[in-house]
């Protein structure tokens, strides 16, 4: 009901929306929950288990009744919070949990098996048979038990990440935050405040005091316009600081377009904070908690805070007749308000003999609601007092059971809360966070004018802290009540009612006390067993009040009995904010070469290595096939001449007198020792002698060398030439760049290379002048680059190297060259059955296993010098001669595939894993040999060439008998490279 | 978590990789023998309180470096080059 009344929202701007398609109007400035509330709608929501009618219990982020999906399709997203939801023109939401309808919910037959669905129900009732489990009752489960739905379908929403620095996080911006915002803002220490609702004030927002000689919400337009004046302090409201981590830093969730009706597409959805704080207040102020008395679940029953939040700020009474049931001197206020408000009391309920309230209304003092009715929505209370029980017509019960502070940032990094005698809650420790200081109710202070003096003060140590000079403002007069509380938890019930403590869970005292029973004591036992703060509000408000029932029943003091541990995030953070930009592109960027262009020109579909992006093969118009093309790309090369662009290998320039040095270090064998002009190839092994990478490396002159890697180890490789430099030998004086993006280099393979270079080259070569493994400067169409004679195909082979703006043209130069000789370009599949047949290994082969041993290689660990991984690489376990050693195979009969992945078998052995002989790494369907070949690590393989062996693929079903022959399958004399 | 980089300042530890115990600084010998290798490879200490770790600043100036901080606090201690941790080691042999 909207009541006519000074509030915070704007009468003059409705607003239009649909709930479960009924249409409905509110105000600028109010939330799902107080619009619902102001049409009458009480019911919202089916509870997650026994599918209980629910309503609005809070006006906070702590909500755990009135969870709601919001919008369609991909953008459908379930369990938003209606009392942090605003609203605007078009917003559709929809109730969830429920079916057919909110009002007649089926699945309400759970509540009448209730007997059954208690604590550890789960557990005990599904165990056998256990393959039921997986296939029926998980599935039955999860049908009717659960908050909303997820689309399925991918969100296409844009969310961003962003990075703040400051001295100073102020996390809460009710009147302590924003005094120390201010206080800390004009000492010029640079500031972040950040609140979770959409205006800052906090409490202040829900009460009709008085600061100073104005009220509240003057004094916090007057404050936060200061504050938005001074160029030092950031405001940042809908923004929940949701976790706390070393070194001041802070995720904080930034609301940034939800509330709009039409929001601009620049705009993200949702921004995930990381702020790095050098000292942070924790303003974030305290919950009021709720009491556990039978049937305390019904929908028009709420905290005492969410009806004076309704009222002051929303201008809606959540009912028309409303009952308050309280502990604590706290609610009072209530009273004031609801009267203020013209709304009539039904009674005023205190659990203390002493409460010190009057008025024209009933007063019930040492008293509790024992019972509740109304089906869907609270009709009536039944009160327990000294005179026995009576029962009170009222549609609304303001509950205050008295407060916690909201103390769970303080708890992120193990911080452990203690218990205050005196307010009946839990506090934040000292120093639990680093440079966290704790200031208002968040604190223990109670009173307005208590948070105020807090603020100031705890702003001031800091600005000393930090060195700057801080004078104390003024404390303007506000509210200063004392606090008085006495403990009631729980109302004992009358045969099988119910109480619950945690809404969202589906949680009872009934719960809890079975757990006990069944010696589930310790609260993180009874938090398992009971999913008792388990839910979205990860027992905000149910935490405390469990704790208490548990240490009644165990006998033990609550202090004894302790918390379960808070962890972040404080509310719900999407995947999509904290993933933001890692989708798509995002998680792997894109790398293009600098021919990229020029190959798509050409046809060629595009693969993915590592993140870049290479082609496949370049297809001709009759082939339909990517093999055809392989085929044709492959036999051009072997015939007359291909061309491929190489770029993507790892190319790091190397300078400096000890360059030989370090060279010597990384590889197994020597390069001190080669001649200017020449190229080696080169194997790394990692310190625990097993295999890093492989490459060639180039002296072009005393004090240069040029190394390549292999595409994938790039990085890798630069940052172990680092690690060698600056952690073993920082007195070399060597220096080295990754030069691989300014570098085009081509592979020119084929009998008919020179015939391609000559020509275009200023000098012509030959074979004596360029033998195999040199390498020199030349100069190509009037541009200067290297020329290195060496092959990854076995044919006769160059690479050249231009700066990478040249790579474009010169591809489509040498590409038609290569067409004029009979050749082509050639792309990955090519590439890898070239290096295949001959034997050449890539990281398929060195997959981190692999010794020098297992690929025959051991003789290139030099003998003379250290190398990293050399003493490792002598183990006799690296050299044994059962280890899988490097082999070809190649199937006796012609079969349809042979399959990289698949494993070895002797002839007469089953193919079991107790019999593996090793395992096939890389395979290709030759047309040089006309048949299949594979490169494999087989047992003792160099001494079992000849043998017949059986290629088994469990996983595609695999079979064939294959022969192990020499792992370089192509001219093994090497003549053609040389020729 | 932050670290602190002695060329760069207290940055992110995303912009670090993490590689071992600073005790990779003092390799041994080729011919130090099974034990002091396999030591040097494989044991590594668990300390609760101060460790002495091995990072290299990759996304930002590309030095290793050493870091001292408390496994239990998490605070960071302080950092140093690795090259001037090795020139000092190598010094005081």
């Amino acid at each position: 009901m909207r009541l006519d009344k000074k509030s915070l929202v704007d009468p003059n701007t409705p607003i239009k929306f649909q709930f479960d398609g009924v249409s409905m109007s509110g105000f600028a400035g109010d939330t799902l929950a107080s619009a619902l509330l102001a049409n009458d709608v009480r019911l919202v929501a089916r509870s997650f288990k026994y599918h209980r009618p629910r309503g609005i219990m809070s006006a906070g982020s702590e909500e755990a009744n009135a969870l709601v999906t919001v919008g369609f399709g991909s953008q459908q997203e379930p369990n938003i919070r209606a009392t942090q939801l605003e609203i605007y023109d078009g917003l559709e939401v929809f109730s969830q949990n429920c079916w057919p309808s909110l009002k007649w919910d089926l699945l309400a037959l759970n509540d009448l098996a209730a007997p059954f669905l208690t604590a550890g129900f789960y557990y005990k009732t599904f165990m056998w048979p256990k393959s039921f489990w997986e296939k029926i009752y998980e599935p039955m489960i999860r049908k009717a038990a659960g908050l909303g739905r997820l689309s399925g379908q991918a969100n296409r929403d844009r969310y961003e990440k962003a990075f703040a620095f400051c001295d100073l996080l102020v996390i809460g911006g009710g009147p302590t935050g924003l005094i120390a915002a201010l206080q800390a803002g004009r000492a010029g220490l640079s500031v972040i405040l950040a609140d979770e609702d959409y205006r800052f004030g906090g409490s202040l927002n829900a009460e009709t005091a008085h600061i100073g000689d104005v009220y509240a919400d003057q004094w916090v337009d007057s404050i936060v316009q200061e504050l938005s004046d001074l160029p030092n302090v950031q405001l940042m409201t809908r923004t929940t600081i949701t976790g706390a981590y070393d070194q001041g830093t802070f995720g904080a969730l930034e609301r940034v377009s939800k509330h709009l009706a039409f929001p601009s597409k620049e705009l993200p959805v949702e921004c995930f904070w990381r702020i790095v704080a050098k000292r942070s207040i924790l303003a974030s102020g305290a919950l009021e908690r709720f009491i556990a008395f039978p049937n305390n679940d019904r929908p028009g029953i709420m905290t005492a805070s969410a009806v004076r939040t309704f009222i002051n700020r929303y201008a809606v009474s959540p009912g028309r007749s409303v009952a308050i049931f309280a502990n604590n001197d706290g609610a009072q206020q209530t009273v004031i308000d609801l009267q203020a408000a013209g709304v009539q009391i039904a009674a005023y309920v205190d659990a203390r003999l002493d409460a010190g309230i009057s008025g024209d209304f009933p007063i019930y003092r040492g008293a509790e609601v024992c019972d509740t009715s109304g089906r869907l929505g609270l009709e009536g209370i039944t009160v327990r007092h000294a005179g026995g029980e009576i029962n009170i017509a009222a549609d609304c019960l303001a509950v205050s059971g008295g407060w916690n502070p909201t103390l769970h940032l303080s708890c992120h990094m193990n911080g452990q809360p203690y218990w205050s005698r005196h307010l009946l809650s839990f506090l934040p420790t000292q120093n639990a966070i680093p440079g966290m200081l704790y200031a208002g109710s968040v604190a223990g202070h109670m009173s307005t004018r208590a948070c105020l003096q807090s603020g100031v003060d705890k702003a001031c140590s800091i600005i000393k802290d930090l060195g700057k000079l801080a004078t104390a403002l003024m404390i303007p007069d506000a509210e200063n009540y004392p606090y008085e509380i006495q403990a009631i938890w729980s109302v004992s019930p009358k045969g099988k009612q119910r109480s619950w403590l945690d809404f969202q869970n589906d949680v009872t005292v009934k719960d809890v006390m079975q757990s006990v029973a069944e010696n589930y004591r310790t609260v993180e036992h009874m938090k398992r067993y009971t999913t008792q703060g388990m839910a979205p509000d990860q027992g905000k408000n149910s935490n405390v009040t469990s704790l208490a029932v548990l240490a009644d029943a165990t006998g033990k003091g609550i202090p004894e009995a302790g918390t379960t541990t808070f962890r972040p995030p404080f509310s719900p953070v999407s995947i999509a904010a904290m993933g933001s930009q890692g989708q798509d592109k995002g998680f792997a960027p894109e790398r293009f070469g600098s021919t990229h262009q020029a190959i798509l020109d050409r046809g060629a579909p595009m693969i993915e290595v590592g993140l870049w992006y290479r082609p496949s093969y370049f297809p001709r118009p009759n082939e339909k096939t990517w093999r055809q093309s392989c085929d044709r790309e492959v036999m051009m090369v072997r015939e007359n001449v291909g061309v491929c662009d190489v770029s993507t290998l790892g190319k790091i320039d190397i300078k400096g007198p000890d360059s030989g040095h370090l060279l010597d270090l990384v590889y197994t064998n020597k390069f001190s020792s080669l001649s200017v002009g020449k190229v080696r190839y080169g194997l790394m092994l990692r310190e625990d002698g097993h295999v890093m990478d492989d490459g060639t490396t180039a002296r072009l002159d005393q004090e240069h060398f040029l190394m390549t890697t292999t595409t994938a180890a790039a990085s890798l490789v630069m940052r172990h030439l680092d690690y060698l430099h600056q952690c073993l030998h920082p007195e070399w004086d060597v220096s080295f760049a990754s030069v691989t993006e300014h570098w085009t280099q081509f592979s020119i393979a084929g009998p008919k290379t020179r015939d391609l270079l000559n020509g275009l080259l200023d000098q012509s070569i030959n074979n004596e002048g360029w033998p195999f493994m040199t390498c020199g400067q030349v100069n190509i169409l009037g541009i200067s680059g290297w020329l290195f004679r060496i092959s990854f195909s076995g044919e006769l082979g160059f690479e050249l190297a231009v700066p990478s703006r040249y790579g474009d043209n010169l591809f489509r130069i040498l590409s038609a060259r290569a067409e004029e000789l009979g050749g082509c370009c050639y792309g990955m599949e090519a590439l890898n059955v070239l290096r295949i047949e001959k034997g050449f290994i890539t990281h398929a082969e060195i997959d981190g296993r692999v010794t020098a041993f297992d690929l025959g290689m051991e003789r290139m660990v030099n003998q003379t010098k250290d190398c990293i991984g050399k003493a490792a690489s002598q183990r006799p376990g690296l050299n044994d001669v059962d280890r899988p050693q490097l082999v070809g195979i190649k199937p006796v009969v012609s079969v349809k595939q042979l399959t990289a992945g698949a494993h070895l078998f002797t002839l007469q052995d089953p193919a079991e894993r107790i019999y593996d002989q090793g395992h096939v790494t890389s395979v290709a369907y030759s047309p040089t040999f006309g048949c299949f070949y594979g490169l494999a690590f087989l047992k003792n393989g160099s001494e079992r060439y000849g043998e017949q062996i059986r290629m088994v693929d469990h996983v595609r079903d695999i079979e064939a008998i294959c022969e192990v022959v020499p792992p370089i399958g192509f001219d093994p004399e090497g003549r053609r490279a040389r020729a | 978590m932050r670290l602190l980089c002695p060329n760069c300042g207290e940055r992110d530890v995303r912009e670090f990789y993490y590689q071992s115990t600073a005790g990779a600084l003092i390799r041994p010998d080729l011919d130090a023998g099974e034990v002091v290798w396999d030591n040097y490879l494989h044991n590594r200490d668990n300390p609760a309180g101060k460790t002495e770790d091995l990072w290299y600043h990759e996304a930002g100036c590309n030095a290793w470096i050493v870091v001292i901080r408390n496994t239990v606090s998490h605070e960071v201690l302080d950092a140093e080059l690795a090259a001037d941790k090795r020139r000092d080691t190598e010094a005081k042999k």
